[in-house]
């Protein structure tokens, strides 16, 4: 029987001005998901944007479900023979990107642009699964602006565009305090509630546990961040910079790996050298092992000492994760190891590399003692003018030897390599560190930031009574790149990263000062985790907040700005014209005396009636009429007049 | 027990929080204003729960941004589409006579005493369905007009108005319900017939048809107010802007009594007032002065649209003893 209800989404339809709203949302959410999705699905989504456009344009008819079904089959097809797979997180997202376009495609109300509108905010979300950086987040705000923009224009349609900006400018920011304090005080839990999706481990660039040649060199081309480390005194000079990380032990004439725990795990004793307190902000590379200055001297609770001295998270990283160190620079080593690892770290596969097995024999026959072998080798690599270089040239079978005596140019992994090699084929234990050196202090906060291009290997050898010493044959062999780090180390190469060329000085300027910037994002923002919240709330001198605490602050908070937010909106917003008030009041004293206005009774008529209904009042009656008539109809309006009316009808008694 | 409740104007009164009908001005206290999310709303909260269990899940903290952002937006929509209708002022204005079969076309006067505007605001009277949607400017008023079909004669009560808004997410459904006290008069469905025969005409002996007389021209004499407007000379308003009406030769003489008691007796009441209600139609085009005599009420013989309007009021309120 009912009409259908005008204010219902599904029965408004969308117009031109709508649907430009929600394409630019669309493009603005869509656009970092086109980038990384297969180039023919990006196309084929920004075309089914623009059909729409022109269905809407040329007042086409909306295209058949079946040819929607057909493209969506098709390009689901598309989808699997890229990915072999659907039901994934990278395929399901890139098919969140064309639903998209289908559902705009067959978008005729505001009930289905509602699910558009839904559609962006997961389009946003998932893109926060690749990065969640600065920009990221202004792209969110950008898009949550046009979208706010658009959802007014669909409940008022006939309203200038410029009226709706008003009311969603109005609305962000009466939602935004609210938001704000969600993300304050929301308790927070740490960590996956259910696994995470199979793929969720993506390919990311970063110390391996293996190490082959070439693959340090490899790495050490990119600019990306490892992490971040924050030092509570002053930051130490660039030879104690030395950031451990896994240790190798096995060697199989070709690669080395890191082998299986022999003992269990135990944390170190360390005498001697200096303390270093930090903290590090270290990106989520999906591996377990966590870095620290040589020589660790305690764990962060969320991780264990490997035996052989570096951290292991107890599950892999999966988060930017954030942890307190303190490090003893030079330490004296514990001078005991257990038999197992020294036998491993002596293990050499057979028939490789025979030039340097006769030149470790020469060296164990040559030498008095364990230490002068390790000093030979030394000696050996600072004056055998070995190359340094990103681009090695590949090695064959004897790595070692082909390295050493005819290539004679190779990265850190070549130089670590071959001493360990060298040094076990002298009968000397040793075992090659990866890890980080150096670090690029900024000078705006005074933060290390340490790339993946400051990637460095280099060896331990065992020496019996004094346990095991670093040994770095890379320093010896080039000690610019100690001191100077990378970029002065290796000579002109071009396949340094861009910004670790000394040219672009201004460059780097600026990048320290965005970099400061984005140190701050990640910890305040992306860092903000039940330690911050918790650090939060002792400002306000809660300690030791629990979740029922910030539940219990939130509910208070929340409704507090719930009940401004009301009082705002109670807030009557215009003055009442004092002349129409007096009027009123004029019109309730006679009403009280049984004479009531119509509604449609103008002020003239009424006031006839009324000296009608109370005689003795005629006069009152009639000069509080025609002055009313005067100030409210007239040109202008007098102060005076405006006093004497109010006066009038405050001595107004009708009888 | 909770329907006895529904049914109990006590109770009905209080829950609604006004006392039908309300005369005067209706200020749409935030108390009468209700809310509640729609099918959007719904769907929308979905999300932002989908949303937060996500950012739960793979710790995004711009997931958690997102959310709450979303979750603030809806929380400001709901306190904005309380505040489009809250504090609007209704009244109802003035509603001409219809005649049954017709649609009454009640106006809603809706006043903005705020510095905003308050765009989409759904007028729907509850038992028609009627229904309009107006947008008020700030500090200004708008009129909604309903057009309710009248379906018998008599006094048509508007009865209860619904005002509602969605403005300006979507996300939530604000309504109040208003019961203005404006009446339309409904004339009876008027059945179009031939004036009752000429000896049945009283007080006169002239018996010159009816519908001979308004082609005799007589002359013109200065406008009342209650000359119909067909019978104004408008070619010599224009010429010499004076108001005349033009005057008939039988103006004075034809005179016509419409009697209940000339209607068909074995016609029933409702088909006699119509029956009146087509002579008086047809009595006020003739031109004739006609009189109106019901039971328990008479109207001296007179012509023009006040006369019109009083007889048809008559036959509308006609209540049978």
């Amino acid at each position: 029987m009912s009409a259908p209800h005008p204010l219902a989404p599904e029965a408004r339809l969308l117009s031109g001005r709508d649907l430009a709203g929600l394409v630019l949302a669309l493009a603005i959410v869509g656009m970092p998901h086109a980038l990384r999705a297969p180039w023919w699905l990006a196309l084929l989504t920004l075309a089914l944007y623009g059909w729409r456009g022109v269905v809407l344009a040329r007042r086409l008819p909306l295209p058949a479900g079946w040819l929607l079904l057909c493209i969506a089959l098709v390009a689901t097809f598309g989808v699997w023979t890229e990915y072999r797979a659907v039901f994934a997180r990278i395929p399901g997202i890139v098919l969140l990107l064309l639903f998209s376009g289908l559902k705009l495609m067959e978008a005729r109300t505001h009930r289905d642009a509602a699910a558009v509108v839904f559609l962006c905010c997961f389009l946003l979300i998932t893109n926060f699964l690749y990065s969640q950086g600065i920009l990221e987040a202004v792209v969110m705000c950008v898009a949550l602006v046009v979208l706010t923009v658009t959802i007014v224009g669909f409940t008022a349609p006939q309203r200038s565009l410029r009226s709706n900006a008003r009311s969603a400018a109005m609305l962000l920011a009466h939602g935004v305090p609210a938001a704000l304090l969600l993300f304050l005080l929301f308790p927070r839990v740490q960590g996956p509630m259910w696994g995470l999706p199979q793929d969720a481990q993506q390919a990311v660039t970063g110390l391996n546990d293996t190490m082959t040649p070439g693959s340090v060199a490899d790495l050490a081309q990119s600019d990306a961040l490892a992490f971040r480390a924050e030092f509570s005194g002053p930051i130490p000079p660039p030879r104690q910079r030395y950031w451990r990380g896994p240790v190798l032990s096995e060697f199989d004439g070709r690669t080395w790996s890191a082998g299986p725990p022999l003992i269990a795990q135990r944390d170190p004793h360390l005498r001697g050298g200096t303390t270093l307190r930090y903290s590090v902000l270290l990106e989520a590379h999906h591996r377990p092992w966590l870095f620290a200055l040589e020589s660790p001297a305690k764990r962060p609770p969320q991780a264990n000492f490997s035996p052989e001295g570096h951290l292991l998270a107890i599950s892999p990283v999966r988060t930017r994760l954030r942890y307190d160190m303190m490090s003893v620079a030079d330490a004296e080593p514990e001078p005991a190891e257990d038999a197992r690892l020294l036998r491993r770290a002596l293990r050499l596969p057979a028939g490789y590399n025979p030039k340097a097995r006769a030149l470790a024999d020469e060296w164990r026959r040559a030498s008095a003692n364990d230490a002068e072998i390790v000093s030979r080798a030394v000696d050996f690599f600072r004056r055998s003018k070995l190359a340094y270089t990103l681009e090695p040239p590949p090695l064959g079978h004897d790595s070692v030897d082909e390295f050493l005596f005819s290539t004679r140019a190779g990265f850190c992994e070549h130089f670590s390599s071959a001493l360990v090699f060298l040094m076990r084929a002298a009968g000397l234990p040793a075992r090659v560190v990866t890890g980080y050196l150096g670090g690029d202090p900024n000078p705006i906060d005074g933060i290390l930031t340490v790339r993946q291009s400051d990637a460095h290997a280099w060896a331990e050898v065992f020496l019996p009574d004094r346990g095991w010493l670093r040994v770095d044959p890379t320093a010896a062999a080039v000690p610019t790149r100690l001191d100077s780090g990378l970029a002065r180390s290796v000579p002109g190469s071009s396949a340094l990263p861009l910004l670790m060329r000394p040219q672009l000085e201004w460059l780097r300027v600026m990048r320290y000062n965005w970099e400061a910037v984005v140190h701050q994002w990640n910890v305040w923002v992306l860092g903000y985790n039940p330690e911050r919240q918790r650090e939060f709330m002792s400002w306000f001198g809660m300690h030791g907040a629990d979740w029922r605490d910030l539940a219990a602050t939130l509910l208070g908070a929340m409704c507090v700005f719930a009940a401004a937010l009301l009082a705002w909106s109670l807030r009557h917003g215009a003055r009442p014209d004092p002349v129409q008030a007096a009027w009123l009041r004029f019109c309730r004293k006679l009403d009280a005396r049984g004479v009531a206005r119509a509604p449609y009774e103008g002020p003239r008529d009424f006031a006839q009636r009324a000296m009608l209904g109370a005689p003795t009042s005629g006069s009152a009656i009639r000069r509080i009429s025609d002055l009313y008539i005067t100030l409210r109809y007239g040109r202008d309006r007098a102060p005076a007049d405006v006093a004497e009316l109010r006066r009038l009808v405050r001595e107004f008694r009708p009888a | 027990m909770l329907r006895a409740l529904r049914k109990d104007p006590r109770w009905v009164n209080w829950f609604y929080g006004f006392t039908p009908p309300e005369r005067g001005t209706i200020q749409l206290r935030h108390r009468r204003v209700y809310i509640v999310p729609s099918r959007v709303g719904w769907m929308f909260g979905g999300t932002v729960a989908i949303l937060l269990l996500g950012s739960i899940n793979y710790a995004l903290a711009l997931g958690f941004a997102l959310t709450f952002l979303l979750a603030g937006l809806g929380l400001a929509g709901m306190v904005h589409t309380a505040r489009n209708l809250a504090l609007l002022a209704v009244k109802a204005t003035r509603v001409e006579p219809v005649f049954a079969g017709e649609a009454a076309q009640f106006r809603l006067l809706l006043e903005n005493p705020s510095q905003f505007d308050r765009p989409s605001i759904l007028a729907r009277h509850v038992a028609s369905g009627a229904q309009v949607v107006v947008d008020v400017g700030a500090e200004s008023a708008a009129e909604a007009v309903l057009a309710i079909p009248a379906a018998r004669r008599g006094r048509l009560a508007l009865g209860r108005v619904m005002l509602e808004t969605r403005f300006p997410l979507d996300l939530f459904r604000a309504w109040s319900y208003v019961e203005p006290d404006a009446h339309c008069i409904v004339y009876p469905r008027p059945v179009i017939s031939a004036l009752p025969a000429a000896g049945t005409h009283a007080g006169g002996g002239k018996s010159r048809a009816y519908n001979a007389g308004s082609d005799d021209f007589a002359g013109l004499r200065t406008y009342h107010a209650s000359d119909s407007p067909r019978h104004i000379a408008w070619k010599t308003v224009a010429r010499t802007g004076n108001l005349l009406t033009k005057q008939f030769s039988e103006d004075a003489a034809a005179e016509v009594w419409l009697d209940w008691e000339h209607a068909n007796p074995a016609l029933d009441v409702e088909q006699r007032l119509s029956l009146l209600a087509g002579w008086v139609l047809a009595a006020e085009q003739g031109g004739v002065r006609y009189g109106l005599r019901i039971p328990g009420t008479e109207i001296e013989p007179d012509r023009g649209d006040a006369q019109r309007a009083e007889c048809l009021q008559a036959l509308a309120l006609y209540e049978a003893r």
